[in-house]
C-alpha cells in the first residue's frame, strides 16, 4: 500500500480549480486527499517552503524510440528523464520501428511501460506504418490503449486520408494529431531566411507549415470535427489558428520550448543541435509564438523530446537527423518565460499540465480531491547551469547544455510514490 | 615605422572570416608567387617537406589540379584523396576520414565537400591548416580570391568597380564568396538571375538584387557568368536550357548595357551556348584563362600562408 505524504507550506498552483496559495497537500493511498482532511498520523513530511507544488507536468509530443533505436532511448529511459523534468505522463509518437499502427506494439509499449517511472500514453499511427495511404485499425488502437492518432515525422500528405482520418477517429474519441508540413515546399535543412542563404543551406519556407495548418482547419472546419496542431513554429500558422479558434473550430495547438528560445540565428557554425523539424524560425516568429502563448492561441507546452546518438548528430549539417531531447529542459526553459514576465505560473501549469491532459482526455492535470496524487513539486528560483548531468535520457543531442536556467523539479511524484528527487528530502 | 602586418588565420574557411588587409595582403603574396609559374623551372623551395592532402569528396578536376599544382611549385608532397576512392563509401564518417588523415600528420588538408560546413567540421577535428576548396552552396573562397585577383590585374583597382554576377545564385558557393569578397574591398556587387535561383534575402549578404539584366548590366566593370546545372531543371527551377540562353544568356545584345572596356568572367567550365555565346566566352573581353592562371598563384599563396606556421 503506498505511503502518506503531508506536502507543508508550497505554493500549490491549480489551474482546474483556480487554485493559487500557499497551503499544504495531504496524499493519501495515492491519491489527493480533500484540502480539510487531516493528514494520517503515519504520514511523511515534505517541508515545501518556497516551492510550487503542481499538477504532473504531461507531455503530449514524446519520442521514446523503443521499439527499434533503444540505443538512443527506450521506454524506460525516456521515463526517467521525464520525472526528472517533472513530467508525471508521457505521450509517445507512433515513429518507432516498426511503426505503432496495431495493438500488438500498442502493447508492446504498454507493457514495458510497467516499470517506468511515469504513466505511458502511446499514440498510435493515423495510416499503416505511417505511409500516408490507408487508415490504420483505429478501433483496435483505441482498445489497446493508445491515446490519439498521428503520423508524425511523417506528414498526410494527401488531404483526402485526412479528411477520413478526422472523421473516423471522432468514432473513437481519439483526438488526432497534425504534423503540418507540406513535404515538396519542406525539401530543406533549415528556416528559409537570411541565415541560411549566409550558410548556404537548403531552406524550409514558413509556408511550407501554413498551408498545412490552413488545410488542416479547412478540415476540420467542414467536417466538425477536433484537430490538433502539434509543434507550430510560425506567426503565419498562428494567426490561421487564432483566427479558426475565433469563429469556433475546434483546433487546439502546441509549441516547443525551442520555438520560443532559440532562432535560426543558433543554427549559425552549423550547429547539428540546432537542427529540427519544423526548424528553427525567424526572431518575428519566436515573438509570435511567446504571444501565443499568452493570448490563449497555444493551448499547450510539448517538448518534442527526439533522441538521437552522436551517430545521427556528429556529421555535416545536411546529414544530421532532426530534433533534440527536451523532456529534462522543458520546465526550466518555460520557466524563463515566467522569469520573464511573459507568463504567470498559473499560466505556466496550464499550458504543461492541465491542457495536455484536457487535448488527451486524461484523468489527469489536477491536483482536486479525489484525484491522482501525480504531482511535481518545483523550485522557480533556483538558477543552475543545464549541465550533461541533469540528462537522463540516452542521448545528449540539445543546444541547451551550459545554460543557465531559472529553476527546475526538485520531485516529481507519480501514483503517490516518488520517482525523482533532488535537493529536497 | 608601419607595424609588421601578420596574417591573422589558422584556415581559411570562408570569405567572411578576411578584412580588407588580409584580403590585400594575400593578393599581393599571390603576385609575388606568379611569376614563379613563368619561369623555366617552375619550382621553389617554400614548402619543402611539408605534406598538404587534397580531400575531394565531389568530383573536381580544375580545382583540385590547381592546387596540387600550387602545392608542387612550392616543393610541398601532395596526395589526393578522392571520395570514389576512400573509405567514406564503406560508411565511414567525414570526422572518422579526417582523424586517420589527421594521424598521418599533414601540414594542410584541402577540403571540397557538398555539404556546407564540412570544412569548418573539419577543422574542428584535426591539427592539420584546412583550406576550404568549396563546400556546398556555402564557400569557395579561393576561387573568390582569383577572381579577386583578375579584377585588380584588368582594373589596377577594386573599389568602386560594378561587378555583376549573373545566374544561379542560389546554388553557388563562387557567388556566396564573390558577393562577400568584392563588397569587403568596396566593389558593388549586382546579382542577377531567375527568381528560382535568386535567394531570398541574398540583399543582407550585401550584394544588390537588380529586377531586370539592364540593371544588372548598366555601366558593370565586371561581368561574371555562373555554370548552370543540369539537374537544375528536375527541381523545378527551370523549363528548360535553351529558355536560359535565351533570357539570361550572355550574349553581344545585353553586354551592350555594360561598359565598353567590361571583361568577362566565369568560373569554369563553361556551358558554351547556355551561360554565354561561344563568341563571348572566347572574345577578347574574356579573362576566364586569367582566372586560371591567376587560381594557381593564389593557392600557392594560401598554402604559404598556412602550410608555413
Amino acid at each position: 500500500m503506498s505511503k502518506s505524504w503531508i506536502i507543508e507550506n508550497g505554493r500549490i498552483i491549480d489551474p482546474a480549480s483556480g487554485r493559487d496559495e500557499i497551503a499544504s497537500l495531504v496524499v493519501t493511498q495515492g491519491y489527493i486527499a480533500p484540502a480539510e482532511e487531516p493528514a494520517p498520523a503515519d504520514a511523511e513530511r515534505i517541508n515545501a517552503r518556497g516551492c510550487w507544488i503542481a499538477p504532473g507536468l504531461i507531455d503530449m509530443h514524446t519520442h521514446l524510440r523503443e521499439p527499434g533505436e533503444e540505443y538512443k532511448e527506450d521506454i524506460l529511459s525516456g521515463a526517467r528523464a521525464a520525472a526528472a523534468g517533472g513530467f508525471t505522463g508521457i505521450a509517445c509518437m507512433p515513429n518507432t520501428t516498426p511503426v505503432n499502427d496495431c495493438a500488438a506494439i500498442t502493447n508492446f509499449i504498454l507493457d514495458q511501460a510497467r516499470q517506468a517511472a511515469v504513466r505511458v500514453y502511446p499514440i498510435g499511427a493515423i495510416s499503416r506504418n505511417s505511409q500516408g495511404e490507408l487508415l490504420a485499425d483505429l478501433g483496435e488502437l483505441k482498445n489497446a490503449g493508445v491515446v490519439a492518432v498521428s503520423d508524425d515525422g511523417r506528414p498526410v500528405a494527401n488531404s483526402q486520408l485526412m479528411r477520413r482520418a478526422l472523421e473516423y477517429a471522432s468514432d473513437f474519441n481519439l483526438p488526432v494529431i497534425s504534423h503540418c508540413e507540406d513535404v515538396f515546399l519542406g525539401k530543406g535543412v533549415m528556416h528559409e531566411g537570411p541565415v541560411a542563404t549566409r550558410l548556404g543551406l537548403r531552406g524550409i519556407p514558413a509556408a511550407a507549415e501554413a498551408v498545412m495548418v490552413y488545410r488542416d482547419i479547412a478540415l476540420a472546419e467542414w467536417t466538425e470535427k477536433p484537430v490538433h496542431i502539434a509543434h507550430v513554429s510560425t506567426a503565419q500558422s498562428l494567426d490561421l489558428i487564432r483566427a479558426a479558434k475565433a469563429r469556433g473550430v475546434r483546433v487546439t495547438a502546441e509549441t516547443a520550448p525551442h520555438y520560443f528560445i532559440l532562432t535560426d540565428e543558433d543554427v549559425a557554425d552549423y550547429d547539428t543541435n540546432a537542427k529540427m523539424n519544423p526548424p528553427l524560425r525567424s526572431k518575428a516568429d519566436r515573438e509570435a509564438v511567446r504571444q501565443a502563448l499568452i493570448d490563449g492561441t497555444l493551448d499547450a507546452i510539448a517538448t518534442d523530446h527526439a533522441p538521437h546518438s552522436t551517430l545521427e548528430k556528429d556529421c555535416e549539417f545536411d546529414l544530421a537527423a532532426n530534433g533534440i531531447i527536451g523532456l529534462e529542459s522543458a520546465l526550466p526553459l518555460s520557466l524563463s518565460l515566467v522569469a520573464d514576465g511573459i507568463i504567470s505560473p498559473m499560466r505556466l501549469v496550464e499550458l504543461l499540465a492541465l491542457n495536455p491532459a484536457k487535448i488527451l482526455g486524461l484523468s489527469a492535470g489536477t491536483l482536486q480531491h479525489g484525484a491522482l496524487a501525480d504531482l511535481t513539486i518545483i523550485k522557480a528560483d533556483q538558477p543552475f547551469i543545464f549541465s550533461e548531468t541533469d540528462i537522463y535520457s540516452k542521448s545528449r543531442n540539445t543546444p541547451f547544455l551550459g545554460r543557465q536556467l531559472p529553476g527546475r523539479t526538485v520531485l516529481t511524484m507519480v501514483g503517490g510514490e516518488v520517482r525523482f528527487e533532488k535537493g529536497l528530502l | 615605422m608601419k607595424k609588421q602586418y601578420i596574417f591573422p588565420h589558422r584556415h581559411i574557411l570562408g570569405m567572411e572570416q578576411f578584412s580588407r588587409e588580409d584580403i590585400a595582403h594575400i593578393l599581393t603574396t599571390a603576385e609575388s608567387f606568379k611569376e614563379i609559374s613563368s619561369r623555366s623551372i617552375k619550382k621553389v623551395p617554400v614548402l619543402r617537406g611539408r605534406t598538404i592532402v587534397n580531400l575531394f569528396f565531389e568530383p573536381s578536376t580544375r580545382t583540385r589540379l590547381s592546387f596540387e599544382v600550387a602545392a608542387k611549385r612550392m616543393s610541398a608532397d601532395t596526395f589526393n584523396i578522392n571520395a570514389s576512392t576512400s573509405s567514406t563509401t564503406k560508411g565511414e564518417t567525414l570526422i572518422d576520414t579526417a582523424r586517420n588523415i589527421s594521424a598521418m600528420h599533414p601540414d594542410v588538408i584541402v577540403l571540397r565537400h557538398s555539404s556546407s560546413g564540412a570544412s569548418q567540421l573539419l577543422s574542428q577535428h584535426v591539427h592539420a591548416a584546412v583550406i576550404n576548396a568549396g563546400d556546398g552552396a556555402h564557400q569557395h573562397p579561393s576561387q573568390s580570391l582569383l577572381d579577386l585577383m583578375t579584377v585588380q590585374e584588368c582594373k589596377d583597382r577594386l573599389d568602386g568597380l560594378k561587378i555583376a554576377i549573373i545566374g544561379d545564385i542560389t546554388h553557388s558557393r563562387v557567388a556566396r564568396s564573390n558577393i562577400q569578397g568584392f563588397k569587403t574591398m568596396g566593389s558593388n556587387v549586382y546579382v542577377f538571375g531567375p527568381s528560382t535561383l535568386i535567394p531570398m534575402h541574398i540583399e543582407e549578404l550585401g550584394a544588390v538584387r537588380a529586377r531586370t539584366f539592364q540593371e544588372a548590366l548598366e555601366g558593370a566593370d565586371v561581368v561574371m557568368a555562373l555554370r548552370i546545372q543540369r539537374e537544375r531543371l528536375h527541381d523545378p527551377l527551370l523549363p528548360s536550357l535553351r529558355e536560359y540562353a535565351q533570357r539570361f544568356g550572355l550574349s553581344s545584345d545585353p553586354l551592350g548595357w555594360a561598359k565598353e572596356d567590361a571583361i568577362i568572367m566565369h568560373p569554369g567550365p563553361v556551358n558554351r551556348g547556355v551561360e554565354m555565346s561561344p563568341e563571348i566566352a572566347d572574345s577578347s573581353r574574356s579573362v576566364i584563362l586569367n582566372q586560371v592562371s591567376n587560381g594557381v598563384a593564389v593557392r600557392m599563396a594560401l598554402l604559404y600562408l598556412v602550410g608555413n606556421a
